[in-house]
């Protein structure tokens, strides 16, 4: 592994100086993913800036709805109220990982993983994300776990995240603090689309960091479920999941989310399968329909046609689900 | 008499130690040259000193320990190298096994993802630390009793991670050890004992 220097950050200030003023500086919180990538020589850091003394741990419910976690709330984070106003959230951070790495995983590192692509994590693949300009190894190698959605000629990788797909669905800000300020980034719009610069996976500057997630107030969070397809019963990522969300008044579905996880290198919002679903009634044809309306314009890579029948099949079930 | 006869012959430890130790050194010069060939991302970045040791107080198994340490040291590296504490197991060494698992101020981490550094102040579990003396814990004893382990690698990891399942649910139903016992792989398949291990300390417990 590459030596590094490395800081215990006391505020928020002092890890953003050392991240605008040094290029080789990145930070650290749970490490349960950049220890493995620097260990491989994946991600080679110059300086390790730890900002597990920040704070930046609490649940907080705002006065006029929503709540805001801290980027350093855990993966692990179990509060009661937050499991009933935001069932599909709390159900996607407990379908993530392990037990052990929930306890040290943070909210804001879930964010910013990366993907679990075999030719990202291996250096003697080329690797567009890894290395901007030298190829991607699996176009031509195995592709059963990438993209169906958003992929480019570039980059076929998907986003391992179950946490920022239940995000997606229940529209979440990402809230960033930078040299220049704050800001407040919709998650749609934080996670970016390998187009011509895979490189670049986030909105996130150098010189920012992630200090929470915001979850506004919503008709249809109460009402909202998880469902993940892996290839064993647990602690493993995702090759199809969908976070929906509902809210049905007199019968009919006024309003409804659905993201899907494991399609697209950012958490895929399906807005086709959510107006398959508002104004119509909540039963089997409905619910039939937004899971063909979800996969329609997949673009399946060589080995993984079977994910566009898995969306479909994992939007049912997670609609059915929600009785 | 030469430096050889003199010295008394090394334990099957020390044996091992030193054997890993000189395939890790060729493995990290393997790994360096393909990093520099194939990943210029880490190769191109600044050259950076040689690494500085930097000290680190933290509270292990109920006693104060300072130790001077490279950065790059993981958690499991220091206790089982630098104090002598060989119950957490390196076994994939990347998150994925479950061999490492200690407690940080009572919760169940993987040791061997994570730097040393980062712990002071902390308070570490090993499974060194969850016997009462010679009264072993209620979790080690439903292991013995369930035969909750084959070859024993994987064991202590196990036994350390269903103390934290404990503190974090103490009265799991079956499918929920399954579930939370899930962080942790036994390549002998004990997971039927070791399941049943789980259940009777919480039984036990309640």
């Amino acid at each position: 592994m590459r030596p590094f220097h490395y800081t215990r950050a006391g505020d928020v200030a002092e890890a953003l100086r050392i991240l605008s003023q040094d290029e080789g500086a990145a930070l650290i919180a749970g490490g349960t993913d950049l220890v493995t990538l620097m260990r491989d020589g994946i991600s080679g850091p110059s300086h390790l800036v730890d900002v597990n003394g920040l704070g930046l741990d609490e649940v907080r419910w705002l006065p006029g709805g929503g709540v805001r976690l801290g980027a350093m709330c855990r993966n692990a984070a179990n509060d009661s109220r937050l499991r009933r106003a935001y069932p599909v959230l709390s159900e996607a951070l407990r379908s993530g990982a392990s037990p052990q790495i929930r306890n040290r995983a943070s909210v804001g590192g879930n964010l910013l993983q990366q993907t679990r692509c075999t030719y990202f994590r291996l250096p003697e693949f080329a690797c567009n994300r890894r290395n901007a300009g030298s190829g991607c190894s699996a176009l031509q190698g195995d592709s059963h776990a990438q993209a169906i959605f958003g992929a480019s000629s570039q980059c076929v990788a998907v986003h391992p995240s179950d946490f920022s797909v239940a995000l997606q669905a229940l529209d979440a800000v990402v809230l960033t603090e930078g040299t220049r300020g704050r800001r407040r980034i919709p998650v749609d719009q934080f996670f970016r689309l390998p187009g011509d610069t895979p490189q670049v996976t986030t909105e996130l500057r150098r010189d920012e960091l992630i200090v929470g997630v915001e979850l506004p107030d919503s008709p249809f969070a109460a009402r909202s479920h998880y469902v993940k397809f892996r290839e064993r019963a647990s602690y493993a990522f995702a090759l199809v999941s969908a976070a929906v969300a509902v809210e049905v008044r007199s019968g009919t579905v006024r309003s409804a989310r659905v993201a899907l996880g494991g399609v697209a290198a950012k958490p895929w919002r399906s807005q086709a399968a959510e107006e398959a679903l508002v104004g119509a009634r909540l039963n089997e044809e409905t619910i039939a329909a937004a899971g063909d309306a979800a996969a329609r314009g997949a673009q399946p890579q060589r080995h993984n046609a079977y994910k566009v029948e898995l969306v479909r099949r994992v939007v049912r079930q997670a609609l059915s689900e929600l009785g | 008499m030469d430096e050889t006869t003199r010295e008394s012959p090394p334990s099957r430890r020390a044996f091992l130690s030193r054997s890993l130790t000189a395939g890790a050194g060729l493995a990290a010069l393997g790994g360096t040259g393909t990093a520099t060939a194939a990943a210029p991302a880490v190769a191109a970045a600044a050259a950076v000193d040689p690494p500085e040791t930097l000290p680190v107080s933290l509270t292990v198994n109920g006693r104060r320990r300072t130790l001077r340490t490279d950065p790059r040291t993981s958690l499991l590296d220091a206790l089982r190298e630098d104090l002598g504490l060989t119950g957490p197991k390196k076994g994939c060494n990347q998150g994925a096994c479950g061999a490492c698992t200690v407690l940080l101020d009572g919760t169940r981490i993987l040791s061997c993802i994570t730097f040393a550094v980062m712990f002071e102040g902390a308070e570490i579990t090993t499974v060194e630390g969850l016997a009462d003396g010679d009264r072993l814990h209620p979790v080690q004893r439903a292991f013995v009793e369930h035969d909750g382990f084959q070859c024993g690698f994987c064991t202590s990891g196990q036994i350390t991670s269903a103390v934290g399942l404990l503190a974090e649910n103490p009265r799991p139903s079956t499918a929920e050890i399954k579930e939370l016992m899930s962080g942790n792989l036994c390549r002998c398949a004990a997971y039927p004992n070791i399941v049943a291990a789980v259940e009777s300390a919480a039984e036990g417990r309640s």
